[in-house]
């Protein structure tokens, strides 16, 4: 068993541990809001400037976690136009800057998902008469490995984040570490076996959600 | 998106995640009350484990709980600055004659004294041991062309660095910047843990020093100096230019940190038998 020295008793750990997991869980949640209809309507509707958007959902593939976290600090700090929310170094904060950063992955493995069940089966929808919303459905449904891989890689971006949290969280105490900046707190400590020791459990914890998603996805 | 939705959404979705973070957290010893305030800090007092130790006192005592942003005096006083803390507990006496000329502090009280030291590989290829002159130290460092780790972070610890090396005639960072003299842009911990790969010198705050644990060949070579006095000053914000809402529970904090219950705190904390930190409000008449 991983002794977490007096740094961290069993509540405290606990608490990073949930902090973590709600965070990533509500930014995976917000990207997958925006990403599982955004992915697919950019699959099979035709509008003005719609390449446009599937080359911005892929560049943003990239998107640097420092950057963002520094947009959404400027936007939320108390003299930014979002002040009054009050919303800086909070976790509400960090899982927006976690869905920020999980959305256009999201969106882009989503529409390239949904991309060739639309070929084969948009005719028969379309002749079937339904509508998009029902269309978007369908095709999600019939592409859900895959939509379930897109969210999966949503929420890997967003629990192993570090750089986008700490900028707009601030590693408070009981109210904003989580595991990476945790982990970064203990290694500037000089406590490299804590951080390590953390590590393995955030690692833990990534393939066990991960591969409880997949049985779930696969059961018959 | 209407901007005021966007908060009880977020809530409502931290909710829903199913960790039930509320009411475990309510539990939790290190967890916020009702009321709380935002200290922007530097990093000594909350990596060395002081503030862990003084502030569960204080929320006992008052129901106020304090988030600590443990961030570098330049970083604090700029967190500060834009209305995102409510008040600063940073060691950088520029700095913070800056920031209150400014019109951005007001009330600084010093809580907390303790010393740099220069730290160093035992091998001390400069021979800069035993001395109790810094500037002297950075001389034979600098002759010596001895690899010196530089914080490079606007902290309160690289300004006085800087202010030595001005003492001693060098500009390091032009002489030998990416040589021996490796301005890394980063905290204490990140410096230590910096030469203790590289067998350089650094300067350190003594309260990191302590609490360090990555230390490996390093070793204190240089105290004593009074140049290297290290006081803790906390400032409240100027409601003139900072009208955030926390001013009277930061006001409470500031004042039971210089209380004797709080100077005592301060002095109790201790690692390995050593006290990390020396309190030095004066007592309120």
């Amino acid at each position: 068993m991983l002794d977490f020295g007096d740094s961290y008793d069993a509540a405290t750990f606990a608490h990073i541990v949930a902090l973590s997991l709600a965070i990533s869980v509500s930014g995976t949640a917000i990207a997958a809001l925006i990403g599982l209809p955004g992915g697919a309507a950019l699959a099979i509707c035709r509008f003005r400037g719609r390449r446009l958007l599937i080359l911005f959902a892929n560049a943003l593939l990239g998107l640097p976690p420092v950057v963002v976290g520094l947009a959404l600090y400027l936007l939320l700090s108390r003299s930014g136009p979002l002040g009054r929310l009050g919303l800086l170094f909070t976790p509400a904060a960090m899982a927006l800057a976690q869905g920020s950063l999980a959305t256009p992955i999201i969106v882009a493995l989503v529409h390239r998902a949904v991309e060739e069940p639309w070929q084969v089966y948009g005719g028969a929808l379309r002749a079937d008469g339904a509508g998009r919303w029902r269309s978007i459905l369908v095709l999600l449904a019939i592409a859900r490995r895959s939509v379930v891989t897109a969210v999966l890689a949503g929420f890997g971006r967003t629990i192993s984040e570090v750089g986008a949290v700490l900028i707009v969280g601030g590693n408070i105490a009981g109210y904003t570490r989580t595991m990476t900046t945790a982990i970064v707190l203990e290694t500037s400590k000089g406590d490299l076996a804590l951080a390590l020791g953390l590590g393995f459990v955030l690692i833990g914890i990534s393939i066990a959600v991960s591969a409880a998603a997949f049985v779930f996805e696969r059961r018959p | 998106m209407n901007p005021r939705s966007l908060a009880p959404g977020l809530s409502l979705l931290l909710c829903l995640s199913g960790a039930a973070l509320g009411r475990d957290s309510a539990q939790s010893p290190t967890q916020s009350p009702a009321q709380s305030i935002v200290l922007a800090s530097t990093t000594s007092v909350e990596n060395s484990g002081l503030l862990a130790h003084i502030l569960p006192i204080f929320t006992a005592e008052t129901g106020i709980g304090v988030h600590v942003l443990a961030q570098g005096t330049g970083q604090a006083l700029q967190t500060a600055a834009r209305d995102d803390a409510d008040l600063v507990l940073v060691h950088d006496p520029e700095a913070e004659a800056k920031f209150i000329g400014d019109g951005d502090g007001i009330e600084p009280t010093q809580i907390a004294w303790n010393d740099f030291v220069i730290v160093g590989p035992a091998a001390d290829p400069a021979k800069a041991a035993g001395g109790h002159d810094a500037v002297v130290a950075l001389k034979q460092i600098a002759a010596a062309q001895a690899p010196f780790v530089s914080r490079g972070d606007k902290s309160g610890t690289d300004a006085l660095e800087k202010r030595l090396w001005k003492a001693a005639g060098i500009d390091p960072a032009a002489e030998a910047g990416g040589r021996w003299y490796r301005d890394i842009g980063g905290g204490m911990g990140a410096a230590l843990n910096a030469a203790s790969a590289m067998e350089a010198y650094t300067l350190s705050d003594r309260g990191t020093w302590l609490s360090f644990k990555n230390k490996g060949p390093l070793r204190v070579l240089v105290a004593g100096d009074p140049r290297l006095i290290n006081r803790y000053d906390l400032i409240l914000l100027n409601p003139a230019k900072h009208p955030v809402p926390k001013q009277a529970l930061a006001r409470k904090f500031a004042q039971w940190l210089a209380s004797p219950a709080g100077q005592a705190a301060i002095g109790a904390y201790e690692l390995g038998g050593e006290q990390l930190f020396h309190p030095s409000a004066a007592a309120p008449k």
